[in-house]
């Protein structure tokens, strides 16, 4: 249920991101989706790509600090309080949000977002109890095509 | 820049600072004979000086070992004490984590002779009886707020242990109780200063102050005598010879004169070791003449700076010394703090088991030093999580701080971004005297 997620260190200069883009459109990876939370001094990029194995041993070979981490691709009804359906039912499970961000394609009628919660399994448990649909990798990027 | 006038009444302590330099010459070969004796107790030196006879010359003095900082860790705790337990009377440190602590022991004799330094320069630098003293250096295991605290009580001023650091306190302390003298950083003076400026504080009894710890320039001084309004005097010392008191200044401000009746000074080239010419610069190296608890024998100071031997108008006869100029090591003075670079691998040792690569920038964007700690991120101590890594950048502030002892910035970088070099690294970039003729 969980998805791979890649999150690069980015000092916040220029050309940086674009050496990162560069080194993985050169190995053919595509990027689904990302992330850039920034502070003064540095990024994290956080991706999303269905060749993840491949676009850690590139960005590896290149020189930058990766870090694999597992979140979940929720889907969520595009509609007003379509998110907040979503949110009741992590916040009554006391499961933190620690960072999220949206898919630009939808899964059918419903929007598709990434979450990473502190407590990845619990949340799936969570939502599909309460009929949330929480997308595995191969849903999720056979529905992209 | 030499004083024309000194502008200060000249108070000599200790008439011994005037013996002529023959006769001086006599006592420091005496003394050193004794003192030689006395590092005999001491396993490093016993066996360094047992083919070393009597000392007939000070040109003797080159068959003498030298001693350097790393004899006395490796030397950890005590083994450089020449006195039994039961005649300490002190015992003071240097700066360093518990592997890197230097303990100095102190005889009675050695608290005694300590105090009479301190007040040597104190009363050339015009302190006098029944002044009110803020002692803004710190106390405990660092020889500053001790030193200068007998030094005041030998002269029979007063003394406020104000101690380091809390501003607001410090202020309070001099706004309401108005000292007559300061005792502090000279960088720390700077920062008081414009918070007095700020606040519209004034202090007109404030008329000296005594300033060491850290290096300084005379732009730094002019600064400081103008917004404090009072006469700045610089002094030096260091704890494994015996902490402040070894030179300070007289009002004739034209070098530091070395009480060379309780030390041999020398200046030689850090490479050659061999002496340099009168007034070039060279690293100090110290012998203690007097000292019982941990008599040393030419340490090395790694202080870089200059002797000038020509006679003084005020009397004086021991040599001047000029400023600290630099170091012979790579070790750093921030905000009077001795701190080495290893120090900071050490506490980058504590975040990961093979320590990042970083390096240290000192700046002095306006009267106090900031540390700036670079260090290039790894694999292992990445995280996607924001929270994480803001957790990340603490962990290694508070090592740092609980090894060196002092707050430093740190900015994580990408790897492979910093300067390399090849053979020794040079991991420091000192930016302060930069800084210092911006302003």
């Amino acid at each position: 249920m969980k998805i791979h997620q890649i999150a690069i260190f980015m000092e916040n200069k220029p050309g940086h991101l674009m050496g990162i883009c560069r080194t993985l459109a050169g190995a053919g990876v595509s990027i689904t989706t990302l992330s850039l939370a920034d502070t003064q001094q540095y990024g994290i990029l956080r991706l999303i790509t269905e060749s993840w194995e491949k676009a850690r041993a590139v960005l590896d070979k290149a020189g930058y600090v990766v870090n694999i981490t597992e979140v979940l691709a929720v889907e969520v009804v595009d509609k007003p309080g379509g998110l907040l359906q979503v949110l009741e039912i992590i916040g009554g499970g006391d499961i933190n949000i620690e960072y999220m961000y949206a898919f630009t394609f939808r899964h059918g009628e419903k929007a598709v977002m990434v979450f990473r919660f502190n407590d990845p399994d619990k949340a799936i448990a969570l939502l599909s109890n309460a009929g949330v649909k929480v997308l595995d990798g191969v849903t999720l990027f056979n529905g992209m095509n | 820049m030499a004083e024309k006038k000194p502008r200060i009444e000249d108070r000599i302590f200790d008439l011994d600072e005037c013996m002529p330099r023959d006769r001086l010459t006599e006592l420091q070969i005496d003394r050193l004979n004794r003192a030689i004796e006395r590092a005999r107790h001491v396993p490093f030196y016993a066996d360094r000086l047992k083919n070393v006879g009597e000392i007939k010359s000070l040109d003797d003095v080159k068959r003498l070992p030298f001693t350097t900082k790393q004899d006395l860790r490796d030397g950890y705790p005590l083994d450089f004490m020449a006195i039994r337990r039961d005649e300490i009377a002190r015992i003071h440190g240097s700066s360093g984590t518990t592997g890197q602590m230097t303990f100095v022991p102190y005889s009675r004799r050695d608290m005694d002779n300590w105090g009479n330094l301190c007040a040597r320069f104190l009363s050339s630098g015009g302190l006098k009886p029944k002044m009110l003293v803020q002692v803004s250096f710190g106390y405990g295991l660092f020889t500053g707020g001790f030193g200068l605290h007998y030094g005041i009580e030998r002269i029979g001023a007063a003394v406020i242990p104000a101690a380091a650091g809390n501003s607001e306190r410090q202020l309070a302390i001099l706004r309401d109780i108005q000292p007559d003298a300061l005792v502090c950083t000279p960088g720390y003076a700077l920062n008081l200063a414009e918070i007095l400026q700020a606040e519209g504080i004034t202090l007109p009894h404030l008329k000296v102050g005594f300033f060491g710890a850290e290096p300084w320039t005379d732009e730094m001084r002019a600064r400081i005598e103008d917004e404090l309004g009072l006469f700045a005097t610089d002094n030096y010392g260091l704890s494994e010879v015996i902490g402040p008191g070894v030179s300070g200044e007289c009002p004739w401000r034209h070098g530091m004169h070395i009480n060379e009746d309780h030390f041999l000074v020398e200046c030689l080239d850090p490479e050659t070791l061999e002496p340099v010419k009168p007034g070039e610069k060279g690293e100090i190296v110290l012998t203690t003449l007097t000292k019982e608890g941990m008599p040393v024998i030419r340490y090395r100071t790694r202080d870089i700076s200059n002797l000038n031997p020509e006679p003084c108008p005020c009397g004086r006869t021991g040599v001047r010394m000029g400023r600290v100029t630099g170091r012979s090591d790579d070790m750093l003075v921030i905000r009077g703090v001795n701190v080495y670079p290893t120090q900071i691998e050490e506490a980058l040792l504590r975040i990961r088991e093979a320590a990042p690569h970083y390096e240290i920038e000192v700046t002095r964007p306006g009267a106090l030093d900031v540390a700036t700690v670079r260090v290039e991120m790894l694999p292992g101590m990445f995280s996607a999580s924001m929270k994480e890594m803001v957790a990340l950048r603490d962990r290694i502030v508070q090592a740092i701080s609980s090894i060196t002892g002092i707050r430093m910035e740190v900015e994580l970088v990408a790897p492979q971004t910093l300067q390399r070099f090849l053979g020794k690294a040079r991991r420091v970039t000192d930016r302060r005297a930069k800084d210092e003729d911006k302003q």
